[in-house]
Formats: structure tokens, sequence, C-alpha cells
């Protein structure tokens, strides 16, 4: 099994695991190595050939290998790079590393509308999470940015292109685990737009997951768009008998009410299981589904805002925050 | 004057068809090498010549082809890349439109030494007239039977096929390449894997530019000892050159490698030196290398001369050198405008960027709106660090070569030509009128001289 030192965490790892792939093993194996873990905008584990387009989990690769102990010439993408026995790795060890990344984040906002405020991902957006992370107080860019009108596409779909950083996401949503694939990328540069071609409507069984897989809000449900901002939802864990999916879902409940369906995410913000249209759009009513019991929110995330208080003090007292050690133990102080 | 050997024949009646091509000793190395040769002796005679990647990179081609994997009962191909499509460069239109048949040949015979029995010329859109010459070509070889089944009764099979692109200065990138030529948005693969590994459809794959190819036809002819005599060092051979900018003699030029570069530049074989004015600035290899002042150009910053050679363009790295890139080769006189054509090049690769990484999409328009502000007396001081960092951040943080090509040229103009970016800053007035330094020649300070 190759050896992969990512930060100076070493790891075994099976052969064709990525880097990103092993940094998440890592911080799988203790909550406290978690940021060694680079942020990943357009790679998704469930969708084959996802990945490479974005560089924010661009890492510095110091050692390739025991055999090649050249360092690689320059930033590698963790997602698509398999990791070699022996091959040492930089992340957030590296400032120059941390420089580039920082300009990544900074091209992919020079673009975005910035309008978190309207917009229905915030709060489990990752482009927010990305550049509250990684990115500039403020922006150097100060011409106009690229817009696009907000489109339907389809009945339950809307389209705000203007939001997209074109991770091919749902390109590889729509191709892999739907029957026949309407929408691509049209257009080139940073002109290149997600469209149908043309106007047409995206229908099909599993056309919701798209939503799912967005990191931003390009693509948001039309059945819950400004229903509610998501941290004043309460999410629990539901299923329910479904002859198309697993049914196993999360339910965002505003009192008794669901106000909207979607897959469940793991700690890296993707999906357990895809999930049809018919859990996600046409069963909004408790009635439909068996609860499981509340969702387990990272207690990092703004929807944890106010709820589970009593889980959330037995996390922070169990564990030393992974991100910011310093913070954690004022907070720690605080609650005590 | 110097040896030619792939436009040695370029100017004779009839070269164009087979029969005129023939009388000048085509396809000798089809003959000898499928009669004579094994495929690997073909393999070994390109390693002995030491020949390199024409298109741009200067790999060495018998190294390329030696990565080449041969897994049992899957079809290997060779690509031929003609979508020449590098500002400035010019010298493979020359070459298929001339003497289309070299290009046939050699590609017959490095497909003997890989293993292919279908090749396909991918061509740019734009020489769509090009193509109808190929193809006329390929019939005539195919009708002759150099092209088909069990060539000159070796038992070898060989097809070729032309493809005209769209038009996309991306597909000339391997990879992009190969995803068009697959019917597909012509979007740079990420690497590994290598075509070498798993290019057209998933098979092996060697894709070589149009004059890699032709050269392999003297390199079999004369053998590749005989070719690796030319030349300095790991530069062995000819290159073609396609000279233009202000220059008394543009045009496309064999040159054996190794001249200086300034016979190249003032003899009257070559250029035929500047236009009438003083020699401001040169790029030597397509806008993508990094533009170099005229006393570097002359002289590295050792006080060598320098020489037409992958080495020596490229010494002194990037701080003072360039590279020899793809040959095409453009200067400057002292009325150009730097900043302008900076400006000019990052237009084209935002224009031509495929958007599928953030760096170069977002990059390359950033750095243009921020040079036409600049050109157009609108900048400021600052605009030069900004552009400075936005070209640090795209370079090295892409998938394919491209925003590193876009990077370059904005690299070296401020690095060689910080103080015309000032001037453009101090002087928005002057600079509004579009040819601000035809009458009154932009003097640059001598702390810039050797950067």
């Amino acid at each position: 099994m190759p050896k992969v030192t990512i930060d100076g965490i070493a790891i075994d790892v099976p052969e064709g695991t990525t880097i990103l792939q092993a940094a998440r093993m890592i911080g799988e194996r203790n909550t406290a190595d978690r940021h060694v873990v680079p942020p990943a905008m357009c790679y998704y584990t469930k969708l084959k050939t996802s990945g490479g387009y974005c560089r924010t989990c661009i890492v510095k690769v110091s050692k390739a290998s025991e055999k090649d102990p050249r360092p690689m010439p320059k930033p590698v993408a963790s997602c698509r790079t398999a990791v070699m026995d022996g091959m040492v790795v930089e992340n957030t060890t590296s400032p120059e590393l941390l420089e580039a990344r920082k300009g990544v984040v900074e091209f992919l906002l020079i673009n975005h509308p910035l309008d978190c405020p309207i917009c229905d991902q915030a709060g489990e957006c990752h482009l927010q999470d990305l550049s509250y992370e990684n990115g500039a107080v403020t922006s150097r860019y100060e011409f106009e940015r690229r817009t696009f009108d907000p489109i339907d596409i389809g009945e339950t779909i809307k389209l705000h292109m203007t939001r997209c950083i074109l991770c091919y996401r749902c390109v590889k949503v729509a191709e892999q685990i739907t029957d026949g694939r309407v929408h691509g990328v049209i257009n080139r540069g940073d002109v290149s737009e997600i469209s149908t071609y043309i106007s047409n409507a995206i229908e099909n069984d599993f056309s919701g997951n798209m939503i799912d897989v967005c990191p931003v809000g390009a693509l948001t449900d039309r059945t819950f768009r400004f229903a509610s901002r998501v941290w004043f939802t309460n999410p629990v864990d539901a299923h329910r008998d479904c002859d198309k999916c697993s049914g196993k879902t999360v339910l965002w409940l505003k009192g008794k009410e669901v106000l909207r369906v979607t897959g469940r995410k793991d700690q890296w913000g993707e999906v357990e299981d895809f999930i049809c249209n018919t859990c996600r759009f046409d069963k909004k009513d408790l009635k439909h589904w068996s609860v499981e019991g509340p969702r387990k929110i990272d207690r990092h995330s703004v929807i944890g805002q106010g709820h589970y208080l009593l889980q959330r003090k037995q996390q922070l007292l169990n564990s030393p925050a992974p991100n910011v050690p310093e913070i954690a133990k004022r907070k720690e102080l605080k609650d005590r | 004057m110097g040896r030619k050997l792939l436009l040695e024949h370029d100017d004779k009646p009839g070269i164009q068809g087979l029969d005129g091509y023939r009388t000048h000793g085509g396809y000798r190395s089809v003959e000898k090498a499928l009669r004579t040769m094994s495929p690997e002796a073909v393999l070994d005679e390109v390693k002995t010549s030491g020949l390199r990647g024409r298109g741009g990179a200067g790999f060495p081609t018998g190294m390329k082809w030696s990565f080449l994997a041969k897994p049992e009962g899957v079809p290997r191909y060779l690509v031929v890349n003609a979508d020449e499509s590098e500002p400035g460069t010019f010298k493979d239109r020359y070459l298929m439109e001339r003497i289309p048949h070299l290009l046939i040949e050699g590609m017959i015979t490095s497909s003997f030494a890989l293993g292919a029995n279908t090749s396909y010329i991918y061509i740019r859109g734009e020489y769509f007239y090009v193509a109808r010459i190929l193809e006329r070509a390929i019939e005539e070889a195919r009708a002759a039977g150099w092209l088909g089944k069990n060539i000159l009764g070796s038992g070898f099979d060989h097809d070729i096929h032309v493809q005209v692109g769209a038009g996309a200065y991306i597909c000339g990138e391997e990879t992009a390449l190969l995803e068009s030529l697959e019917g597909k948005r012509g979007n740079p693969r990420i690497k590994p894997p290598f075509p070498a590994v798993k290019g057209l459809y998933g098979c092996p794959t060697v894709v070589n530019n149009v004059e890699t190819i032709a050269a392999v036809v003297p390199i079999i002819n004369d053998g590749g000892a005989e070719y690796a005599k030319i030349g300095v060092g790991k530069s062995t051979g000819t290159k073609l050159i396609s000279a233009g900018g202000n220059i008394k003699r543009p045009g496309v030029y064999e040159i054996e490698l190794g001249i200086t570069c300034d016979e190249f530049m003032n003899s009257e074989e070559w250029c035929g030196g500047v236009d009438g004015r003083a020699l401001k600035a040169v790029v030597p290899g397509g806008s993508s290398v990094p533009i170099i002042p005229a006393d570097l150009y002359y002289k590295t910053v050792n006080g060598d001369a320098r020489l037409m050679t992958y080495e020596s363009l490229a010494d002194g790295g990037f701080a003072s050198g360039s590279m020899l890139g793809s040959g095409g080769f453009y200067a400057y006189n002292d009325a150009q405008c730097i900043v302008r054509s900076t400006w000019n090049h990052t237009r084209f690769y935002h224009h031509e960027s495929c958007g599928q990484c953030s760096p170069c999409r977002e990059g390359t328009g950033w750095m243009e709106k921020v040079l036409h502000r600049l050109e157009h007396g609108e900048g400021r001081m600052e605009d030069i660090e900004l552009l400075w960092d936005i070209q640090r951040k795209i370079e090295g943080n892409t998938i394919c070569p491209l925003g590193d090509a876009a990077a370059w040229p904005v690299a070296s103009a401020i690095r060689h030509f910080r103080d015309e970016f000032e001037y453009h800053v101090l002087h928005p007035e002057k600079v509004k009128d579009p040819k601000h330094f035809a009458h009154a020649p932009f003097v640059r300070s001598p702390k810039f001289a050797t950067a």
C-alpha cells in the first residue's frame, strides 16, 4: 500500500487513491487533522471524470515518490493525481501554495455576483465557505461582471448562470445518472455557459440531483426558492419506500411543513445516494415519510445555528476544533 | 547558403503533384523503410537524429515515440497536428500547400515505425483550401499504391484521413485536438493518462507537428547521424521559421539550427534587416514565448552571440531569454508600442481560452481589461503590479499550457518594458493616439537594458 505524507501526517492508502481522497481519509481518521483536506469545488466522488477544472484543490508535491524523489514542477490538482509510494504533499504548510490558491479563489469570484443575501444557496454554498477560508476580504476587480438572465430549465429547476463557476458537475450528473443529457456547456472562455440547446427543458426522473451537486446557487430548487433561509429550517433524516431510488433523504422542515427534500450530504458536501425527482419534488408532506431523527449538522455550519445546542456542546468538549484551534479554545472557555 | 532538407524543391514546377514529387526523389524514405528496415530501426534513426518536436515544446521525437504503449489487439494512431494557430506562425501552411506529399510520405514512414495503420491530419478550419490540397494528394498517393493495403508488398496497411477543425486555437493542444477529433468539445484532457497511453478513442496515440513528421523523410533518406551533423548540441537539423513583422523580407525560411540571431535578422538570405527603423524587440517563437528587447535578442546576458537554437534562445531563462517555440518569428521596430502589442496578444488568449479551468478562464479576461485601460490612457501605476500578480497566478495553475502561454507575454513585457507601461500611465494624452510611437520613438531607460 502506498504511503503518502500530507502536511506531515502520514497515511497508507490503497493503490490508485488520489491525493484528495488520501487527505479526506486523514480527515476521517481524526477530525483534528481535517485542515489537511484541500477544498474541492468541481470534484465529486460519485461522478466519474469529475474534477481538475476549478483548481482550488491544487497542492504542492515536494517529493513525487520514493523511486523518484524530485518535486513536481507545478502545483497539481489533488483530485486527479494518484498518490505514489513515499509521496510528500504540502497543502496548508506551503505559503506559496496558499497564495496560489488564494489566486484561484479570486479568479472564481471576479465574475461571481456575490449576491449571497438574495441567493437560496447561502448557508450551504461551497463558494461561500471557500472564499471565507481562502479568499481575500476585498476584490481587486473593477470591471463589469459577466451576467446572464436567470432561466427555468424545466418545471423544477432554476438556472442562474451568473453564479455558475463551471464545475461541470451537473453535466456529469446528466451524462452519468440520467437517460440522455440535454444540457451542456456552450460557448467558450469566460462567456461559456451551462445551457440547454436550444431552450430545451430538462425532464427526467433524476434531474433534481443537479441541484444537489451544484456547489453554488446556480441551480436551485424552484419548489423551494425564497421559501426560507436554510438556517431557519430544521433538517431531519427521513426515508420512504421508493421504487426508483433508495428513498433516503433529508427533509428541511419549518414546523411541520416540508419545505424541501434533498439527498443526504456527507461531511465533504457530497450526497450519499442520488434521489429521484418523485421523492424530491412530489412528496412534500410528512405523512409520506418515516422520520429517523435530526440530521447531524457540522458545528461549523451556519445551518446548525440555534439547533441541537446540547449536541454541539458535547462535540466541543469532545474534540478540539479542527480548523482554528485557538478559537475553539476560547469558545470552550466561554462555554464553561 | 544553408542546407535545405524540407524546402529543397519547393520552387520546382509540379512539386505539388505526385509525379513532380517523385522526380525529385519523393517516397524514397517509404521504399527504404518498408523494404529494408524494421520499425525499430526507423525509430532508432529518429532517435539518433536528435529530432525535436517542431510544434513549440521541442520534446525529443524519438523519445515521444518510444513512450507509445503497445498493448496487443489495440490499434495505435498517429495524429498530425496541423492546427497551426499560434499568432505569427505560418510555416506548416506553406509546407502543406507547396509539398503536400512530403507530409504524406513522412506520415507513412512514421506510422510504419509506430505500427499505426490509420493516421489523421487535424487541420485548422481556416486552412480549408489546404485540406483540399492534402486530400487531392492523398487520393493520388492512394491510386499509386502508397496508401491502402499491403504497401509495396511489405504487408503494411496504412490510410490517412484529413479532419478539418473549426478554428479554435485550443484545439492545437494535443489532448484538446484529440477530443475535437473524436467529435467532442475541444477541451484539453487532464494528464495523465498521456496520449501515448490513452489517446484517440482511448488508444495509444502519437501527436506530432506537421514539420516534425516531414523531417522524418530526410532522416530516413540520409540517416539519423547525417541529420544530427547539422545544428548545435541538442538542436539538430533544420527548422522552418516564419518571419514577419517589421523586417524587409518576411516569409518562410528553412534555417540550419545554429546560425546566429544576427545573421538571421540581417542577412539578405533571411530577414534582410529591420524595416527602415531601429529594432526594438523580437518575439522569436510565436506569440506565447516571452518577448525580448533587441539587445537581448542579439546577445545573451553573458555577452555571447545568441544562436537560433532551442538552448541559446532560452539562455538566461525567462529573466533574459525566450524560446524557439514554433518558429513564429516577428520583430518590432521602434514605432511599435509594446503595451498595445501585449494587449493584442492577451485579447487573443482571452478569446481563445476554452473556459474549462478557472485561472485561465477568468484571468485572461481580467488581464485584457486592465491592458486595454493602460493602452488607452486610463491606467494607473497599480495596474502594472496587478497585471504582474494576475499573470503569476495563472501561470502553472492551469490544466493545459494555454494559461502559461497567456501569462508569459505579459510577464516578459512588464519585465523588459516596464518603463513603457509607466509612460502610458504618466502620459495618458499622448497614448490616446493609436500610433503614439510612430513620430517620436519611445526611449528605453538604461536600467532596463539587461533587465
